[in-house]
């Protein structure tokens, strides 16, 4: 850690990963074609076939993954879309306010999820229902925000999983606050050590937060893996409007690596984001890891995709589907067979019906809930309010008798 | 304002998207920007089809980062050009306050007036859509309350238009808060690009036994209200400042003064809200010495909006809580 080449220019195994971490002089004339391609600094352990690639710096990341374990990512993986799908529909059925999909980032967020440690913390944005999956942060409480019922159901401090950041690029900040205690308070520099990964998207990387979360993180080395899901789209906005350099690239400017791994592979996903969480444990970090993926749905349930994108596109991601190439894998290597992946949906049904299940009997929030939790104690004019709140409803009882 | 303009129906975000293309029709000085206005249309589709018509150089989508956006238009207002921003949420205007209230607001006077700012930031407000806390809050006494900015509410679909045209005119910075459930009320608008004149408040129904004074979506509500009293015998004045800053607090004080009784309505937490800075003029003026009653204000709880449908009802005024506290006004004192 010598100088500032060797900063930005990783070298996670024997040799480095990032050494392509420029542009060309084509790439930066075309300008913001660099961003839109996967590119050749792609890190990627499973090619969308599903046929394992060798990765002299990452395969160590994964020597554990044997078949027993792939098959538990593919279970995550499978049961997270299941949970996500049946969270549109009971949207589109009117028991949900909106729900925001996560549709083919599976892999980008259980391989970032599985990668942490239990002491490791997590700032989720709002659409990190996969990372909240491994956090054991259950879907029925990720439901309750969005039928309405409240607005964050789990307590993060226990979870280790922060609550979900609705405005963009917010809990970048806080995460690097929180890395910087991690830091401060001795929890950073060996391998026991703590550290903290902080999910954001291509489109929040234009926030003024998200900038000055990468400069305190820097300047305090704080123990923090910035996990930019670049999903393509920030709701009708290519990530053309938001940068003409790969996003990952973007870290060389502040002084920490950057990597770009492919967001549909989980296990590249998983072994990246163990080294980048090691690096920090450490005493290396921070890091930035550029998910490359894709948003295959809406940006939520009130956004229409067909306004701003050519279906073709979807078409080519669908290719790319993070799911079916560990199918694919398990199968060709008889790693899996039939009955596995019957058992997986059957397991993926009866989920889908508890889910529905508990949603639609779901208890609405009592009126009074209103004046709650406004302040850390309670407040004499708030209280005032309740009691005059709760009278009037009281007026309304029998009424209808009289 | 006459014979010569044509009115028909269109709904508020239609008239708003009128305004803009008018604006730009006549003078290439005026453009647009912001999050998704371009293909998308706006997230509220209040920008529509206006890429296709004026193209992207003029209606430009930009990164996700409302500082950037409003800086963006004060640097180009102080070059001459008439920029409109757009911002997705008016709660979002929270992440580009510094630019608005240390930058545009202030800039004319510190430069000793050799420069203006003449732009425009049209943001939508207001609950009511499920949005929850940090989509859905009423934000119009940050803006009153600082000196350089202009604050105007459309409350109808003529005045979303005239408002917004004047807005466009006025060589200082102007806030535009839009509601967002007015959006697709309909309602009449003349289909020339007329001018409401900000600082000039409307009367939109009189009475004589008080006067309700209500901004944004609470205009519709109070006049609602006002047909129900009606129906009891109470007759009410509804006053719409439509603009908040500079107020018209000649309007407001003359109706006061007739009925003796006010009820200030708005969306907006009661504690340091602006109908508290109404009900403190109304207690400087002349009116005070008429007044039958105490001046009233009904308000949103003091609570964040709640996300569940029943509470964040709950939590704003509604037409029956007006009807209520305008009884309870007219007939205790």
């Amino acid at each position: 850690m010598s100088s500032p080449e060797q900063w930005t220019h990783p070298q996670p195994g024997d040799s480095s990963a990032a050494t392509a971490a420029k542009p060309t002089p084509e790439q930066v004339i075309a300008g913001l074609r660099a961003t839109s391609e996967g590119g050749a600094d792609l890190v990627q352990l499973l090619t969308p076939e599903g046929e394992r690639v060798d990765s002299p710096e990452f395969d160590r990341y994964v020597t554990d993954i044997d078949g027993a374990r792939l098959r538990s990512l593919f279970r995550d993986m499978t049961l997270v879309r299941r949970f996500d799908r049946e969270a549109n529909a009971l949207q589109r059925q009117g028991q949900l306010g909106i729900w925001v999909p996560l549709l083919g980032q599976e892999a980008a967020q259980i391989g970032a999820g599985r990668a942490l440690r239990p002491m490791d913390m997590a700032f989720p944005s709002y659409r990190e229902h996969g990372v909240a999956w491994c956090r054991n942060v259950s879907p029925q409480d990720l439901l309750g925000i969005f039928r309405c019922s409240d607005h964050s159901g789990w307590d993060p401090v226990a979870a280790r999983f922060h609550p979900y950041t609705i405005v963009i690029g917010n809990q970048v900040l806080n995460a690097a606050g929180y890395a910087m205690g991690q830091r401060f308070d001795g929890h950073v520099g060996d391998d026991d050590g703590e550290a903290t990964i902080c999910f954001f998207g291509d489109g929040a990387t234009s926030q003024g937060d998200v900038h000055e979360g990468f400069v305190w993180a820097a300047v305090y080395d704080a123990p923090l893996v910035f996990f930019c899901q670049n999903n393509q789209w920030a709701i009708s906005e290519p990530t053309e409007r938001q940068s003409r350099l790969p996003l990952y690239q973007r870290a060389q400017g502040y002084g920490f690596p950057g990597i770009r791994v492919d967001g549909n592979d989980v296990l590249a996903c998983l072994a990246v984001t163990r080294w980048a969480l090691d690096e920090c444990r450490t005493g290396n970090g921070p890091m930035l890891i550029e998910a490359f993926t894709y948003r295959m749905d809406a940006h939520t349930t009130t956004d229409d995709p067909t306004r701003y994108r050519l279906s073709d596109e979807l078409e080519a991601w669908k290719l790319k589907d993070p799911i079916e190439r560990v199918r694919a894998y398990l199968s060709r290597n008889g790693l899996a067979d039939n009955d596995f992946f019957e058992e997986i949906a059957a397991e993926a049904d009866n989920f889908a019906a508890e889910i529905r299940d508990f949603c639609v009997n779901m208890p609405d929030p009592p009126p009074d809930r209103i004046f709650s939790e406004v302040y850390a104690e309670p407040s004499p004019v708030l209280e005032a309010q309740r009691a005059e709140y709760l009278s009037y409803l009281d007026g309304f009882v029998g009424a209808g008798e009289r | 304002m006459t014979a010569t303009t044509d009115t028909r129906e269109i709904t508020y975000a239609e008239a708003v998207r009128e305004a803009l293309g008018q604006a730009m029709e006549s003078d290439d000085r005026v453009f647009l920007f912001g999050e998704d206005v371009g293909t998308y249309g706006g997230a509220f589709g209040v920008t529509g089809d206006l890429v296709h018509r004026f193209g992207e150089d003029r209606v430009r989508d930009t990164p996700i980062s409302e500082l950037g956006i409003v800086g963006a238009a004060v640097g180009a207002a102080l070059a001459g050009m008439r920029p409109i921003v757009e911002i997705q949420f008016s709660d979002f205007t929270a992440q580009a306050m510094d630019q608005i209230v240390n930058q545009a607001a202030k800039i004319h006077f510190m430069l000793g007036g050799a420069a203006e700012v003449p732009m425009v930031l049209r943001a939508p407000g207001g609950s009511g859509t499920g949005a929850a806390a940090q989509h859905s809050q009423s934000l119009e006494a940050w803006f009153a309350h600082i000196p350089g900015l202009k604050v105007v509410m459309p409350a109808t679909v003529a005045d979303a238009k005239g408002l917004l045209l004047a807005a466009i005119d006025d060589p200082n910075p102007v806030v535009v808060l839009e509601h967002k459930l007015l959006y697709k009320q309909s309602g009449p608008a003349p289909q020339e690009a007329t001018r409401t004149p900000l600082g000039k408040a409307a009367v939109r129904r009189t009475g004589t036994d008080l006067t309700i004074v209500a901004t944004g979506v609470m205009v519709s509500r109070a006049l609602e209200a006002a047909e129900q009293l009606a129906a009891e015998g109470i007759t009410a004045t509804v006053v719409d400042p439509r603009t908040l800053k500079p107020l018209d607090e000649q309007t407001i004080v003359d109706t006061v003064t007739a009925t003796g009784r006010a009820l200030l309505v708005q969306e907006a937490p009661r504690s340091g809200g602006f109908m508290s800075e109404v009900s403190a003029m109304l207690c400087d003026s002349p009116a005070f010495g008429y007044l039958r009653a105490p001046v009233r204000r009904l308000c949103g709880l003091d609570v964040p909006i709640p996300y569940a449908p029943q509470l964040e009802r709950a939590a704003v005024p509604q037409v029956p809580d007006i009807v209520a506290e305008a009884t309870k006004l007219v007939r205790e004192w």
